[in-house]
């Protein structure tokens, strides 16, 4: 119990100081709300009113405060190009974003699992290097190329799916397995080494002399064990799928939060671009304790720490 | 030389080495290797009705919208790419080194006040960051380099600082300490040097990952600039071509992905190499 809450705690913080930096990055950067909202020809008084409006010719740290204020009670701010609640647009948005990246993480658990465990089994063989050099190729590929390269073929060649959209299990499938592929070689590599070392374990060598099948061994004796720093992983990567969100949601235009922001960054609407940053942020947070905290719940081994 | 050795024996990481020699090469060599200028939309280098030539013919890997010669810009492409990966991964590599090495060596309040820093650092949706910073920031070469290595010392610091921690409670950085060493001379004599092959690793396998962050950042037009060319701009601009002139999209990733996963590849190597606790473990 006092674990969990110094964990909220930590948490806490952490989405203080990333409130912080964001708002420090966005405000000290050259780039002029006022002046992108008053469009090329306005005059300085134009511009002028509009920061003023905006509150944006209080200093730094008034603002921040009154963000902060505003935060704690929930309240995002308005968008300037919008003209709406921002935690309205991206709750609008969300529903999409996480359909899209629990497809994801579906995909690359699956590939990650199976590839990892027939590399374990076959370790060294044909097979083995074959799914280590596949794992290689996926971590290295830059999405936005997976993602042209699968419409390429999928979409205009094939024509099995839909180029773009949102809505059906079929616009699905390609932005999923984009987002998919770069962690499923991640995945197969940590589960195949796991594996290994699981079946090295003493009690797997028991299982075996007992006469167990191999099936058996590593469906219900080694794959649990071998499946822990998976769940860590997962935690984890939820972070670097809020980025891949933006490239993958722009080129399939995918109606979430990635794309939101997208245009958000193009019209340097801060506000939005502050919400989506907290939002990723709060994902990766809470992704984080809910590995550390599912951790000692299926591993017993943690719990004494 | 030892590393070299072993490196040539494994066969992947010998087609990592290769690869990277070979873009090295590119890079280096471009403006003899390159048969046509980069910048230069030549009249010829369109059909009749103004479309890019498909690959073959006096355009080995055909032309862009514009007519110039996209073998040649890949060539300069490489150009961009190392100097990115080079110089921002540096950068990112001496942070990480500094911040790292700093904080393990102290304890108490300023190692707790660097690490929960780096804790913070890791819940920046990285990716996003760099795309904020790169878009609101006037894009250029340097910038993009800099932005990228304000998002990649993290993982390094959180490492070296993990290993400091190990060394410094060693029996002989205590020895060093009670003849009477002082502080920087333990630091850069005794634990930067055990320290090397973990920066070698890291700035090697880090190199993938900015050539990657670099080819995303400029295919979302906030990285390089066009006309300078570079892997991931020259997909961005002709992203919307690539349904009638696929070439265009397909030898730029190639390029990228091997690039990335030969840096990889090496890297890998020479974490197996380097590190003695990981000898034997594949």
């Amino acid at each position: 119990m006092f674990l969990v809450l110094r964990r909220l705690a930590q948490a806490f913080l952490i989405l203080l100081g990333v409130a912080a930096i964001t708002f420090v990055l966005l405000y000290a950067l050259p780039a002029d709300p006022a002046r992108m909202i008053a469009g090329r020809s306005a005059t300085a008084q134009t511009v002028a009113n509009i920061r003023h409006e905006l509150g944006l010719d209080q200093p730094l740290l008034l603002q921040f405060w009154h963000y902060l204020t505003n935060l704690l009670s929930g309240n995002l701010g308005r968008s300037y190009a919008q003209k709406t609640d921002v935690w309205t647009l991206i709750v609008a948005r969300l529903p999409a974003t996480l359909t899209l990246m629990l497809a994801g993480i579906l995909v690359e658990v699956i590939l990650g699992l199976t590839l990892g465990t027939i590399a374990a089994i076959r370790r060294g063989g044909f097979v083995d290097r074959l799914v280590m050099m596949a794992s290689f190729v996926g971590v290295s590929a830059p999405q936005f190329v997976v993602a042209l390269l699968l419409l390429y073929v999928f979409a205009v060649t094939l024509g099995w799916f839909p180029m773009s959209g949102y809505g059906t299990l079929a616009h699905v499938v390609l932005p999923a397995t984009t987002l998919g592929v770069l962690g499923a070689g991640w995945y197969a590599r940590m589960v195949r080494s796991a594996m290994i070392d699981v079946l090295n374990q003493d009690y797997v060598r028991t299982a075996r002399a007992k006469g167990l099948s191999s099936r058996r061994i590593i469906f219900r004796h080694a794959l649990p064990n071998a499946i822990l720093p998976i769940i860590a992983m997962i935690g984890i990567d939820i972070g670097q799928f809020m980025g891949g969100v933006v490239v993958v949601e722009a080129v399939y235009g995918w109606p979430g939060i990635g794309q939101l922001a997208w245009q958000a960054i193009q019209q340097v609407d801060i506000p939005i671009i502050m919400g989506v940053t907290l939002t990723s942020a709060l994902a990766i947070v809470i992704g984080n304790l809910i590995a550390d905290l599912i951790a000692p719940v299926i591993d017993p081994r943690i719990r004494t720490r | 030389m030892r590393v070299l050795k072993e490196m040539l024996r494994q066969p992947a990481a010998l087609f990592g080495l290769v690869v990277v020699a070979l873009v090295v090469v590119m890079a280096i060599a471009a403006p003899w290797i390159a048969p046509f200028d980069p910048d230069n939309q030549m009249f010829d280098g369109l059909s009749l009705e103004g479309a890019p030539l498909p690959p073959g013919g006096q355009f080995l890997l055909g032309t862009d919208t514009l007519g110039r010669d996209l073998f040649s810009r890949l060539l300069y492409g490489a150009r961009t790419s190392l100097v990115i990966g080079l110089v921002a991964n540096g950068i990112a590599v001496a942070i990480g080194l500094l911040v790292g090495i700093v904080a393990g060596y102290l304890k108490g309040f300023a190692s707790n006040v660097l690490m929960r820093f780096t804790d913070l650092m890791m819940a920046f949706p990285a990716l996003l960051l760099a795309i904020v910073l790169a878009a609101l920031l006037r894009p250029s070469l340097w910038i993009v380099a800099m932005v990228i290595a304000l998002v990649n010392w993290v993982q390094v610091a959180r490492i070296v600082y993990t290993e400091t921690r190990g060394l410094s409670e060693r029996d002989f950085i205590m020895a060093e300490r009670s003849l009477g060493a002082g502080h920087l001379r333990v630091l850069f004599m005794h634990i930067l040097p055990h320290l090397v092959p973990t920066a070698i690793v890291w700035g090697t396998l880090g190199i993938a990952t900015t050539v990657l962050l670099e080819a995303t950042l400029s295919f979302l037009g906030i990285g390089v600039q066009p006309p300078q060319p570079s892997w991931g701009n020259i997909i961005f601009e002709s992203q919307s071509y690539f349904q009638a002139a696929p070439w265009l999209v397909f030898f730029p990733g190639i390029v990228i992905l091997l690039t990335a996963l030969s840096f990889n590849l090496v890297g890998d190597a020479l974490r197996d190499i380097l590190d003695p606790t990981q000898r034997g473990r594949n």
